[in-house]
Protein backbone atom coordinates (compact mmCIF):
# COMPACT_ATOMS: atom_id res chain seq x y z
CA UNK A 1 0.00 0.00 0.00
CA UNK A 2 1.56 3.26 -1.09
CA UNK A 3 -0.22 5.14 1.78
CA UNK A 4 1.58 2.92 4.28
CA UNK A 5 4.88 3.45 2.48
CA UNK A 6 4.33 7.21 2.43
CA UNK A 7 3.69 7.03 6.18
CA UNK A 8 6.92 5.09 6.67
CA UNK A 9 8.94 7.63 4.65
CA UNK A 10 7.37 10.43 6.66
CA UNK A 11 8.26 8.67 9.90
CA UNK A 12 11.90 8.20 8.87
CA UNK A 13 12.29 11.73 7.50
CA UNK A 14 10.81 13.37 10.59
CA UNK A 15 12.46 11.16 13.21
CA UNK A 16 15.91 10.51 11.75
CA UNK A 17 16.40 13.54 9.53
CA UNK A 18 14.65 16.15 11.67
CA UNK A 19 12.44 17.34 8.79
CA UNK A 20 9.12 18.93 9.80
CA UNK A 21 6.24 16.59 8.91
CA UNK A 22 4.39 19.26 6.92
CA UNK A 23 7.35 19.52 4.52
CA UNK A 24 7.23 15.82 3.70
CA UNK A 25 4.86 15.72 0.72
CA UNK A 26 4.81 13.57 -2.43
CA UNK A 27 6.02 16.55 -4.46
CA UNK A 28 8.92 17.47 -2.16
CA UNK A 29 12.31 16.71 -3.69
CA UNK A 30 14.92 15.05 -1.50
CA UNK A 31 17.35 17.79 -2.47
CA UNK A 32 14.82 20.41 -1.39
CA UNK A 33 14.47 18.64 1.95
CA UNK A 34 18.23 18.97 2.42
CA UNK A 35 19.14 15.32 1.74
CA UNK A 36 22.25 14.52 -0.27
CA UNK A 37 22.94 11.26 -2.10
CA UNK A 38 24.38 9.63 1.03
CA UNK A 39 21.26 10.57 2.97
CA UNK A 40 19.08 8.97 0.30
CA UNK A 41 21.01 5.69 0.59
CA UNK A 42 20.72 5.96 4.37
CA UNK A 43 16.99 6.52 3.97
CA UNK A 44 16.58 3.41 1.82
CA UNK A 45 18.39 1.32 4.45
CA UNK A 46 15.94 2.61 7.05
CA UNK A 47 13.06 1.77 4.70
CA UNK A 48 14.40 -1.75 4.22
CA UNK A 49 14.70 -2.13 7.98
CA UNK A 50 11.07 -1.17 8.52
CA UNK A 51 9.37 -2.76 5.49
CA UNK A 52 11.74 -5.33 3.99
CA UNK A 53 11.60 -3.47 0.67
CA UNK A 54 15.01 -3.09 -0.96
CA UNK A 55 15.68 -0.23 -3.37
CA UNK A 56 18.77 -0.77 -5.54
CA UNK A 57 21.28 1.97 -6.35
CA UNK A 58 20.48 1.97 -10.08
CA UNK A 59 16.77 2.24 -9.34
CA UNK A 60 17.38 5.37 -7.31
CA UNK A 61 18.92 7.25 -10.23
CA UNK A 62 15.52 8.51 -11.44
CA UNK A 63 14.18 9.22 -7.96
CA UNK A 64 13.88 12.96 -7.37
CA UNK A 65 10.84 13.42 -5.14
CA UNK A 66 9.40 11.61 -2.15
CA UNK A 67 6.54 10.50 -4.43
CA UNK A 68 9.03 8.91 -6.85
CA UNK A 69 10.51 6.88 -4.01
CA UNK A 70 7.09 5.90 -2.63
CA UNK A 71 5.92 4.71 -6.07
CA UNK A 72 9.14 2.77 -6.65
CA UNK A 73 8.85 1.09 -3.25
CA UNK A 74 5.15 0.33 -3.84
CA UNK A 75 5.96 -1.27 -7.22
CA UNK A 76 8.59 -3.48 -5.57
CA UNK A 77 6.11 -4.55 -2.92
CA UNK A 78 3.54 -5.76 -5.44
CA UNK B 1 58.80 36.28 16.68
CA UNK B 2 55.04 36.79 16.54
CA UNK B 3 53.50 36.68 20.00
CA UNK B 4 50.60 34.17 19.90
CA UNK B 5 47.98 34.33 22.64
CA UNK B 6 44.99 32.26 23.73
CA UNK B 7 41.72 34.19 23.67
CA UNK B 8 39.22 31.34 23.85
CA UNK B 9 39.04 28.05 25.77
CA UNK B 10 36.53 25.23 25.73
CA UNK B 11 36.48 21.90 27.56
CA UNK B 12 34.28 18.90 27.93
CA UNK B 13 36.05 16.19 29.91
CA UNK B 14 35.45 13.84 32.83
CA UNK B 15 36.29 16.66 35.28
CA UNK B 16 33.41 18.77 33.95
CA UNK B 17 31.82 20.55 31.04
CA UNK B 18 33.04 24.10 30.59
CA UNK B 19 36.39 25.48 31.74
CA UNK B 20 35.08 26.70 35.11
CA UNK B 21 33.45 23.38 36.05
CA UNK B 22 36.33 21.28 34.77
CA UNK B 23 38.86 23.34 36.74
CA UNK B 24 36.70 23.00 39.88
CA UNK B 25 36.71 19.26 39.22
CA UNK B 26 40.51 19.28 39.02
CA UNK B 27 40.84 21.29 42.25
CA UNK B 28 38.41 18.94 44.01
CA UNK B 29 40.97 16.18 43.35
CA UNK B 30 38.10 13.69 43.13
CA UNK B 31 38.55 11.06 40.46
CA UNK B 32 35.89 10.99 37.75
CA UNK B 33 36.40 7.25 37.34
CA UNK B 34 33.32 5.04 37.58
CA UNK B 35 32.33 1.56 36.43
CA UNK B 36 31.05 1.57 32.85
CA UNK B 37 27.40 0.49 32.66
CA UNK B 38 27.86 -2.21 30.01
CA UNK B 39 31.46 -3.29 30.56
CA UNK B 40 30.39 -4.50 34.00
CA UNK B 41 27.94 -6.99 32.43
CA UNK B 42 30.05 -8.38 29.59
CA UNK B 43 33.56 -9.82 29.60
CA UNK B 44 35.43 -6.52 29.18
CA UNK B 45 38.49 -7.11 31.35
CA UNK B 46 38.61 -3.56 32.79
CA UNK B 47 35.40 -1.78 33.72
CA UNK B 48 36.54 1.53 35.21
CA UNK B 49 36.37 4.53 32.84
CA UNK B 50 36.31 8.32 33.03
CA UNK B 51 33.38 9.52 30.93
CA UNK B 52 32.55 13.08 29.94
CA UNK B 53 29.47 14.54 31.69
CA UNK B 54 26.29 13.28 30.10
CA UNK B 55 24.77 15.40 27.35
CA UNK B 56 22.12 14.82 24.72
CA UNK B 57 23.51 15.49 21.22
CA UNK B 58 20.04 15.09 19.67
CA UNK B 59 18.75 17.91 21.86
CA UNK B 60 21.83 20.10 21.41
CA UNK B 61 22.44 19.72 17.68
CA UNK B 62 19.16 18.28 16.39
CA UNK B 63 18.72 14.61 15.57
CA UNK B 64 19.27 15.19 11.86
CA UNK B 65 22.78 16.49 12.59
CA UNK B 66 23.76 14.39 15.57
CA UNK B 67 23.02 11.01 13.94
CA UNK B 68 25.35 11.85 11.06
CA UNK B 69 28.28 12.44 13.43
CA UNK B 70 30.33 10.28 15.76
CA UNK B 71 30.54 11.03 19.47
CA UNK B 72 34.05 12.42 19.05
CA UNK B 73 32.72 15.12 16.71
CA UNK B 74 29.91 15.90 19.17
CA UNK B 75 32.53 16.48 21.88
CA UNK B 76 34.58 18.70 19.56
CA UNK B 77 31.48 20.78 18.76
CA UNK B 78 30.73 21.32 22.44
CA UNK B 79 34.30 22.43 23.24
CA UNK B 80 34.61 24.58 20.10
CA UNK B 81 31.37 26.42 20.80
CA UNK B 82 32.58 27.30 24.29
CA UNK B 83 36.02 28.38 23.02
CA UNK B 84 34.55 30.61 20.29
CA UNK B 85 32.03 32.15 22.69
CA UNK B 86 34.84 32.73 25.22
CA UNK B 87 36.82 34.52 22.50
CA UNK B 88 33.83 36.67 21.59
CA UNK B 89 33.82 35.21 18.08
CA UNK B 90 30.55 33.29 18.08
CA UNK B 91 27.66 34.76 16.16
CA UNK B 92 24.23 34.36 17.75
CA UNK B 93 25.54 34.12 21.31
CA UNK B 94 26.40 30.98 23.21
CA UNK B 95 24.92 28.34 20.97
CA UNK B 96 26.35 24.85 21.43
CA UNK B 97 25.75 24.04 17.77
CA UNK B 98 27.18 27.40 16.62
CA UNK B 99 25.15 27.12 13.45
CA UNK B 100 25.40 30.90 13.11
CA UNK B 101 29.14 30.70 12.53
CA UNK B 102 31.69 33.36 13.32
CA UNK B 103 31.07 37.04 13.90
CA UNK B 104 31.28 39.24 10.79
CA UNK B 105 34.45 41.06 11.91
CA UNK B 106 36.43 37.87 11.33
CA UNK B 107 37.88 37.14 7.88
CA UNK B 108 36.78 33.50 7.63
CA UNK B 109 39.34 32.78 4.91
CA UNK B 110 42.07 33.54 7.44
CA UNK B 111 40.71 31.27 10.21
CA UNK B 112 42.59 27.97 10.42
CA UNK B 113 41.75 24.75 12.23
CA UNK B 114 44.13 22.24 13.75
CA UNK B 115 42.62 19.34 15.66
CA UNK B 116 44.33 16.32 17.12
CA UNK B 117 42.76 12.92 17.54
CA UNK B 118 44.38 9.58 18.16
CA UNK B 119 41.54 7.41 16.89
CA UNK B 120 38.69 9.41 15.37
CA UNK B 121 35.25 7.82 15.24
CA UNK B 122 35.92 4.81 17.44
CA UNK B 123 32.26 4.14 18.32
CA UNK B 124 31.30 4.22 14.67
CA UNK B 125 33.96 1.60 13.84
CA UNK B 126 32.90 -0.53 16.78
CA UNK B 127 29.20 -0.50 15.88
CA UNK B 128 29.41 -0.70 12.10
CA UNK B 129 31.87 -3.57 11.67
CA UNK B 130 29.61 -6.12 13.42
CA UNK B 131 26.77 -4.83 11.25
CA UNK B 132 28.87 -5.64 8.17
CA UNK B 133 29.85 -9.08 9.47
CA UNK B 134 26.41 -10.12 10.68
CA UNK B 135 24.13 -8.55 8.09
CA UNK B 136 26.38 -8.18 5.09
CA UNK B 137 27.78 -5.49 2.82
CA UNK B 138 24.33 -4.31 1.74
CA UNK B 139 23.55 -3.16 5.28
CA UNK B 140 26.66 -1.02 5.76
CA UNK B 141 25.74 2.59 6.45
CA UNK B 142 26.75 5.13 3.80
CA UNK B 143 27.55 7.39 6.76
CA UNK B 144 30.26 5.06 8.08
CA UNK B 145 33.25 6.71 6.35
CA UNK B 146 32.22 10.34 6.91
CA UNK B 147 31.41 9.59 10.57
CA UNK B 148 34.57 7.70 11.50
CA UNK B 149 37.33 9.57 9.64
CA UNK B 150 39.72 11.18 12.10
CA UNK B 151 39.58 14.48 10.19
CA UNK B 152 35.78 14.71 10.33
CA UNK B 153 35.66 16.82 13.49
CA UNK B 154 37.91 19.50 11.95
CA UNK B 155 35.92 19.38 8.73
CA UNK B 156 32.59 19.70 10.54
CA UNK B 157 33.87 22.62 12.63
CA UNK B 158 34.87 24.43 9.44
CA UNK B 159 31.42 23.81 7.93
CA UNK B 160 29.64 25.08 11.01
CA UNK B 161 31.91 28.08 11.63
CA UNK B 162 32.57 29.00 8.01
CA UNK B 163 36.34 28.99 8.65
CA UNK B 164 38.13 28.50 5.32
CA UNK B 165 41.78 28.82 6.37
CA UNK B 166 44.20 25.87 6.48
CA UNK B 167 42.33 22.97 8.09
CA UNK B 168 44.06 19.82 9.28
CA UNK B 169 44.02 16.95 11.72
CA UNK B 170 47.24 15.82 13.33
CA UNK B 171 47.74 12.43 14.90
CA UNK B 172 50.54 11.88 17.38
CA UNK B 173 48.34 9.55 19.46
CA UNK B 174 48.29 10.77 23.07
CA UNK B 175 50.25 13.92 22.14
CA UNK B 176 47.82 14.95 19.37
CA UNK B 177 46.10 17.78 21.26
CA UNK B 178 49.44 19.40 22.07
CA UNK B 179 50.80 18.83 18.55
CA UNK B 180 47.73 20.55 17.12
CA UNK B 181 48.35 23.63 19.25
CA UNK B 182 52.02 23.63 18.25
CA UNK B 183 51.27 23.49 14.51
CA UNK B 184 48.32 25.86 14.90
CA UNK B 185 50.54 28.45 16.50
CA UNK B 186 53.08 28.05 13.72
CA UNK B 187 50.40 28.64 11.07
CA UNK B 188 49.92 32.06 12.65
CA UNK B 189 53.66 32.71 13.01
CA UNK B 190 54.26 31.81 9.37
CA UNK B 191 51.47 34.09 8.21
CA UNK B 192 49.21 31.35 6.85
CA UNK B 193 46.36 32.23 9.19
CA UNK B 194 45.31 35.12 11.42
CA UNK B 195 43.42 33.02 13.88
CA UNK B 196 43.49 29.27 14.56
CA UNK B 197 40.99 27.07 16.35
CA UNK B 198 43.19 24.33 17.81
CA UNK B 199 42.82 21.43 20.17
CA UNK B 200 42.30 17.74 20.66
CA UNK B 201 39.38 15.37 20.88
CA UNK B 202 38.87 11.69 21.68
CA UNK B 203 35.93 9.41 22.32
CA UNK B 204 37.46 5.95 22.37
CA UNK B 205 35.63 4.27 25.23
CA UNK B 206 34.48 1.16 23.40
CA UNK B 207 34.65 -2.46 24.50
CA UNK B 208 37.08 -3.11 21.66
CA UNK B 209 39.54 -0.36 22.64
CA UNK B 210 39.22 -1.17 26.35
CA UNK B 211 39.97 -4.83 25.66
CA UNK B 212 42.94 -3.94 23.46
CA UNK B 213 44.48 -1.52 25.97
CA UNK B 214 43.89 -4.10 28.70
CA UNK B 215 45.62 -6.81 26.64
CA UNK B 216 48.61 -4.47 26.32
CA UNK B 217 48.71 -4.12 30.09
CA UNK B 218 48.25 -0.36 29.73
CA UNK B 219 45.07 -0.08 31.84
CA UNK B 220 45.00 -0.28 35.62
CA UNK B 221 43.59 -3.47 37.12
CA UNK B 222 42.58 -1.49 40.19
CA UNK B 223 38.79 -1.08 40.23
CA UNK B 224 38.66 1.43 43.09
CA UNK B 225 37.89 4.86 41.58
CA UNK B 226 39.67 6.54 44.48
CA UNK B 227 43.04 5.00 43.69
CA UNK B 228 42.93 3.60 40.14
CA UNK B 229 44.49 6.56 38.31
CA UNK B 230 47.34 7.66 40.62
CA UNK B 231 50.17 9.21 38.64
CA UNK B 232 53.65 8.87 40.16
CA UNK B 233 52.33 6.72 43.03
CA UNK B 234 54.46 3.78 44.07
CA UNK B 235 51.49 1.44 43.51
CA UNK B 236 50.35 2.83 40.13
CA UNK B 237 49.65 0.07 37.63
CA UNK B 238 48.13 1.65 34.52
CA UNK B 239 45.84 4.36 33.24
CA UNK B 240 42.07 4.79 33.33
CA UNK B 241 40.53 5.34 29.91
CA UNK B 242 38.95 8.77 29.48
CA UNK B 243 37.34 10.86 26.76
CA UNK B 244 36.78 14.52 26.02
CA UNK B 245 37.75 17.56 24.01
CA UNK B 246 39.77 20.69 24.64
CA UNK B 247 39.82 23.52 22.14
CA UNK B 248 41.45 26.95 22.19
CA UNK B 249 41.42 30.02 19.99
CA UNK B 250 44.91 31.22 19.06
CA UNK B 251 45.64 34.62 17.55
CA UNK B 252 48.31 37.29 17.33
CA UNK B 253 48.63 39.31 20.53
CA UNK B 254 48.36 42.52 18.53
CA UNK B 255 45.08 41.38 16.90
CA UNK B 256 43.63 40.30 20.23
CA UNK B 257 44.51 43.62 21.81
CA UNK B 258 43.12 45.56 18.87
CA UNK B 259 39.73 43.86 19.13
CA UNK B 260 39.68 44.10 22.91
CA UNK B 261 39.69 40.35 23.49
CA UNK B 262 40.55 38.89 26.89
CA UNK B 263 43.98 37.28 26.78
CA UNK B 264 44.07 34.05 28.80
CA UNK B 265 47.76 33.41 28.25
CA UNK B 266 50.53 33.04 25.72
CA UNK B 267 51.82 29.96 23.95
CA UNK B 268 55.49 30.96 24.07
CA UNK B 269 57.22 27.65 23.47
CA UNK B 270 56.59 24.42 21.64
CA UNK B 271 58.84 21.43 21.17
CA UNK B 272 58.37 18.09 19.43
CA UNK B 273 60.49 14.97 19.08
CA UNK B 274 60.49 11.25 18.48
CA UNK B 275 61.95 8.52 20.68
CA UNK B 276 63.04 6.43 17.67
CA UNK B 277 62.92 3.53 20.07
CA UNK B 278 59.79 1.38 20.53
CA UNK B 279 56.11 1.43 19.57
CA UNK B 280 54.73 1.71 23.10
CA UNK B 281 57.62 1.95 25.59
CA UNK B 282 59.74 5.04 26.19
CA UNK B 283 63.55 4.62 26.24
CA UNK B 284 64.80 4.20 29.78
CA UNK B 285 66.81 7.43 29.67
CA UNK B 286 63.75 9.44 28.58
CA UNK B 287 65.53 10.49 25.36
CA UNK B 288 62.63 11.83 23.29
CA UNK B 289 60.90 13.46 26.23
CA UNK B 290 64.12 15.27 27.13
CA UNK B 291 64.41 16.59 23.59
CA UNK B 292 60.82 17.85 23.39
CA UNK B 293 61.14 19.68 26.72
CA UNK B 294 64.53 21.19 25.77
CA UNK B 295 63.18 22.29 22.40
CA UNK B 296 60.12 23.90 23.98
CA UNK B 297 62.36 25.82 26.39
CA UNK B 298 64.68 26.92 23.57
CA UNK B 299 61.71 27.96 21.45
CA UNK B 300 60.48 30.14 24.34
CA UNK B 301 63.99 31.49 24.95
CA UNK B 302 63.68 30.22 28.53
CA UNK B 303 66.12 28.65 30.95
CA UNK B 304 64.91 25.62 32.93
CA UNK B 305 64.72 27.85 36.01
CA UNK B 306 61.99 29.93 34.37
CA UNK B 307 59.43 27.09 34.59
CA UNK B 308 57.42 27.08 37.83
CA UNK B 309 55.14 24.12 37.19
CA UNK B 310 54.92 21.14 34.85
CA UNK B 311 51.52 19.70 33.97
CA UNK B 312 52.92 16.23 33.41
CA UNK B 313 51.84 13.63 30.91
CA UNK B 314 51.70 11.48 34.09
CA UNK B 315 49.45 8.68 32.87
CA UNK B 316 49.75 6.47 35.96
CA UNK B 317 51.49 3.72 33.99
CA UNK B 318 54.64 2.37 35.65
CA UNK B 319 56.87 3.15 32.66
CA UNK B 320 55.62 6.58 31.58
CA UNK B 321 55.73 8.17 35.00
CA UNK B 322 59.18 6.86 35.91
CA UNK B 323 60.65 7.86 32.55
CA UNK B 324 58.98 11.27 32.46
CA UNK B 325 60.26 12.09 35.94
CA UNK B 326 63.75 11.00 34.92
CA UNK B 327 63.57 13.21 31.83
CA UNK B 328 62.36 16.16 33.90
CA UNK B 329 65.27 15.65 36.28
CA UNK B 330 67.68 15.58 33.33
CA UNK B 331 66.28 18.79 31.80
CA UNK B 332 65.68 20.78 34.98
CA UNK B 333 68.45 19.49 37.24
CA UNK B 334 68.23 20.86 40.76
CA UNK B 335 65.55 23.34 39.78
CA UNK B 336 62.50 21.30 40.65
CA UNK B 337 59.32 22.68 39.09
CA UNK B 338 56.12 21.65 40.86
CA UNK B 339 55.11 18.50 39.00
CA UNK B 340 51.44 17.48 38.85
CA UNK B 341 49.26 15.29 36.67
CA UNK B 342 45.59 16.10 36.30
CA UNK B 343 44.97 12.55 35.03
CA UNK B 344 44.29 11.46 38.61
CA UNK B 345 40.93 13.18 38.12
CA UNK B 346 40.32 12.86 34.38
CA UNK B 347 41.96 9.57 33.47
CA UNK B 348 43.79 9.53 30.17
CA UNK B 349 42.02 11.47 27.42
CA UNK B 350 44.43 10.19 24.73
CA UNK B 351 44.36 12.60 21.79
CA UNK B 352 42.45 15.20 23.80
CA UNK B 353 44.81 15.12 26.79
CA UNK B 354 47.37 17.66 25.57
CA UNK B 355 44.77 20.30 24.75
CA UNK B 356 42.66 19.86 27.88
CA UNK B 357 45.79 19.93 30.05
CA UNK B 358 47.06 23.05 28.24
CA UNK B 359 43.89 24.80 29.38
CA UNK B 360 44.48 23.55 32.95
CA UNK B 361 48.02 24.95 32.67
CA UNK B 362 46.52 28.35 31.78
CA UNK B 363 44.22 28.05 34.81
CA UNK B 364 47.24 27.38 37.02
CA UNK B 365 48.84 30.58 35.75
CA UNK B 366 45.65 32.61 36.17
CA UNK B 367 45.11 31.43 39.76
CA UNK B 368 48.71 30.86 40.94
CA UNK B 369 47.73 27.32 41.85
CA UNK B 370 49.29 23.95 41.17
CA UNK B 371 46.59 21.28 41.43
CA UNK B 372 47.24 18.19 43.54
CA UNK B 373 47.85 14.94 41.71
CA UNK B 374 44.63 13.21 42.75
CA UNK B 375 44.70 9.73 44.32
CA UNK B 376 48.46 9.69 44.70
CA UNK B 377 49.28 8.76 48.30
CA UNK B 378 52.95 7.79 48.24
CA UNK B 379 55.25 9.05 45.53
CA UNK B 380 57.35 6.26 44.05
CA UNK B 381 60.81 6.51 45.71
CA UNK B 382 62.32 5.99 42.27
CA UNK B 383 60.77 9.29 41.20
CA UNK B 384 63.03 12.19 42.09
CA UNK B 385 60.73 15.15 41.55
CA UNK B 386 58.61 17.66 43.46
CA UNK B 387 55.30 15.90 42.88
CA UNK B 388 52.36 17.89 44.27
CA UNK B 389 50.00 15.56 46.16
CA UNK B 390 47.40 15.78 48.97
CA UNK B 391 46.34 19.41 48.38
CA UNK B 392 46.59 22.04 45.68
CA UNK B 393 49.57 24.32 46.22
CA UNK B 394 49.29 28.11 46.15
CA UNK B 395 52.48 29.48 44.66
CA UNK B 396 53.48 31.99 42.00
CA UNK B 397 52.98 30.34 38.59
CA UNK B 398 54.48 32.50 35.87
CA UNK B 399 55.33 29.82 33.32
CA UNK B 400 54.04 26.28 32.90
CA UNK B 401 55.23 23.43 30.73
CA UNK B 402 52.66 20.86 29.58
CA UNK B 403 53.97 17.48 28.43
CA UNK B 404 52.26 14.96 26.16
CA UNK B 405 53.80 11.72 24.90
CA UNK B 406 52.19 9.43 22.35
CA UNK B 407 52.52 5.81 21.29
CA UNK B 408 54.94 5.59 18.43
CA UNK B 409 57.33 7.60 20.59
CA UNK B 410 55.94 10.96 19.49
CA UNK B 411 56.45 13.71 22.03
CA UNK B 412 55.18 17.26 22.47
CA UNK B 413 55.91 19.92 25.10
CA UNK B 414 54.26 23.33 25.28
CA UNK B 415 55.22 26.35 27.39
CA UNK B 416 52.63 28.91 28.49
CA UNK B 417 52.90 32.24 30.29
CA UNK B 418 50.34 34.82 31.42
Amino acid sequence: MSDDIMATFTEILTEDFDIPADEVTRDASFEGLGLDSLDVVDLTLALEEKTGITLEDDELEDVVTVGDAVDLAASKQE
Amino acid sequence: MTDVVITGRGIICPAGRGVADAWQGILSAKSAAAPHPTFTTDDTPVTLVCQAPEFDPDAEFGRGTSRRLDRYTHLAMVAAAEALADAGLLADGDDAAFGGGLVDEVDRDRVGMLLGSGIGGAETWASEYPNYLERGPRRVSPMFIPKMLSNTAAGVLSMRSGARGPNMTVNTACAAGASAMHIGRDLIRSGQADLVIAGGVEAGITGLAMSAFAQMGALTKNDDPGSASRPFDVDRDGFVMGEGAGIVVLERAADAEARGATIHGRLVGAGASADAHHMTAPPEDGGGAILSMQRALADAGFDPGDIDHINAHGTSTPLNDKTEARAVREVFGDHRPALASTKGVTGHLLGAAGAVEAIFALQSIATDTVPATANTATVDPEIDADVVIDAARSQPVGAVMSNSFGFGGQNASLVFTA
